[in-house]
């Protein structure tokens, strides 16, 4: 009944679903032969940004990166071993809309939900492993994406085993409404049990990561590290900006601020991250914990 | 009422804030201020409550009642200062075996520059995971607006009462509906598909219980929560600390 009140708005921010379906899977990834860097609009050619992890080789600008291509990049070969592969979102609060949404992006992304979960090895070192996906409802965190959180740190929990974890994230998803914003809880409490348990969180916080991942698993890590230039905020600019209706200090939620001020443990460009991470996780081994 | 008619309930310039629930409910209260870290956030007031023979820290959004008080209390919109301060409250008042209740009225957590340039995110992720394993009874009681992160701030509690017109909601019905729908004058709208009224919440399980407002004549209402606060203390400070934290993991476990 209510549904039939929401049209579709027309305008060209946005397209209709079945356009965006017809979208190349990985929005990130150019498949022309030259990119133009959205940072210092040089052209790049498309094998280089690729070899290069999508940085730009002229400003540094880290594009984004779909969850499968950063799982690819930080775990060692093969080692990747999905879980809860199946768990796909669905529509608690039968939100108008929500159910083509969740199909478009599922189109879009290639994934079932806003997160990747699973085990792998970095550097030689087993860890549990959850990477965001942005191509998916701008990473937003429905009630799935949150089941799959709280479980990964439950089963780390128990196969004593460190978690990493890449957020980028839009925030909490409205679409689910309330079951959205408890997923804060949930997942902070299971953060919580495993912290208490002695186990290691290391956070890789990537462009965007945003609201209601912000205020909570992402800045609850024991590490916390950035990709330069992430926004990495509880309000975005925008939202500010209305707010107090000034302009805003340059550079404000960017990692290189949140690193001046104090919330963010360094900034590792994405072609460190995984010698880092290794090294964070060989600091960390449970087997040099003897009293 | 439909979810728009609440909204505006709980937003009404005449409907108690947390003071008059301090004051109406308790025997005394002493406000104590201040996160040890940066200021006082007087959008968040703290202190220690007496309810008959025992005594609670009481962790409020107080919005204020005259313009210039509002203006003070930057409308219940509380920085992190108001968030550290309630965590230091609450771990306060672990130390030294006090249960907690909260009264949560806010649109949100303070959206501008001071509040990213001193973490709003990380103050409230970090009181979500420490109200998770506070170890004593902590209590959560809607009494009028309950904006998204702002409120869960100082809501991941052993129970969640609801004012009968209070609401709970991801974002409010106008950021839904400008976002969503490119058009504000479709909050109404946003307000009924968001599922925030109490009743909504106590369908999702988010919400425990409905405090009934008795058409207005608010010391009825506290009457009625003195009451009923005591005998939620009463009945928590029984149970085993582990049980108390294994519930309240699982009441917001179990949300999917």
């Amino acid at each position: 009944m209510i549904k039939g009140l929401f049209k579709k708005p027309k305008n060209d921010l946005e397209p209709s679903v079945s356009g965006r379906i017809d979208k190349p899977a990985e929005v990130n990834i150019p498949h022309e032969l030259c990119t133009v860097c959205p940072s210092c609009k040089k052209s790049v050619f498309s094998s280089d940004l690729q070899e290069n992890d999508y940085v730009c080789p002229n400003c540094g600008k880290h594009l984004r990166l779909n969850a499968r291509q950063r799982i690819h990049m930080i775990a060692d070969q093969d080692s990747f071993q999905e879980l809860w592969a199946d768990m796909a979102g669905s529509d608690p609060l039968g939100f108008p809309e929500y159910e083509e949404k969740l199909r478009a992006a599922e189109l879009a992304s290639r994934e079932m939900e806003s997160v990747v979960t699973g085990t792998a090895r970095i550097g030689k070192k087993p860890t549990a492993l959850f990477v965001m996906e942005p191509a998916f409802m701008m990473g937003s965190m429905g009630t799935v994406t949150g089941e799959k959180i709280a479980r990964l740190f439950e089963y780390a929990a128990e196969k004593e085993l460190p978690v990493v974890g890449f957020t980028a994230s839009g925030g909490a998803r409205m679409q689910e409404g309330m079951l959205s914003l408890m997923q804060m809880a949930k997942t902070s409490g299971a953060v919580k049990r495993f912290s208490d348990r002695g186990g290691f969180y290391l956070a890789v916080l990537t462009d965007p990561t945003t609201g209601g991942v912000t205020a909570s698993f992402a800045m609850e890590a024991d590490v916390i590290a950035a990709e330069p230039d992430a926004l990495i905020c509880f309000a975005g600019p925008r939202v500010i900006e209305q707010t107090i209706r000034q302009k805003l200090p340059p550079g404000l939620g960017r990692a290189e601020s949140l690193l001046k001020n104090g919330f963010i443990d360094k900034i590792v460009p994405r072609n460190e991250q995984k010698k880092f991470i290794a090294r964070m996780l060989r600091a960390h081994r449970k087997d040099r914990k003897e009293g | 009422m439909n979810a728009k008619d609440r909204v505006a309930a709980a937003r009404a310039q005449d409907r108690p804030t947390a003071g008059k629930y301090i004051k109406g409910i308790f025997d005394e209260f002493t406000e104590l201020h201040g996160d040890r870290c940066f200021g006082d956030d007087p959008a968040m007031v703290g202190g220690i409550a007496r309810l008959g023979q025992s005594y609670v820290t009481v962790i409020a959004h107080e919005k204020g009642t005259t313009t210039r008080e509002r203006v003070n209390r930057n409308f219940g919109s509380a920085h992190p200062e108001g968030y550290r301060k309630a965590l230091r409250l609450m771990k306060q008042a672990e130390k030294f075996g006090r249960p907690v209740v909260t009264f949560v009225d806010t649109s949100g957590a303070f959206c501008g520059i001071g509040a990213e340039e001193r973490g709003q995110g990380q103050a409230i992720a970090s009181n979500l995971m420490e109200m998770m394993a506070l170890k004593v009874p902590v209590l959560a009681i809607f009494i009028g607006e309950g904006g998204s992160g702002g409120a869960l701030g100082i809501a991941v509690a052993d129970q969640v009462w609801m004012l009968e017109n209070a609401f709970y909601s991801v974002i409010s019905p106008e950021g839904c509906a400008s976002i969503l729908w490119k058009d504000p004058a479709l909050a109404p709208e946003a307000a009924e598909c968001l599922k925030l009224t109490a009743e909504d919440l106590m369908e999702l399980s988010v919400a425990e219980r409905i405090i009934p407002e008795n058409e207005g004549d608010f010391q009825k209402t506290f009457a009625f929560l003195k009451k009923e606060i005591g005998a939620f203390i009463a009945e928590k400070q029984q149970m085993p600390v582990d049980e108390l934290l294994r519930e309240r993991y699982h009441k917001f476990r179990k949300i999917q």
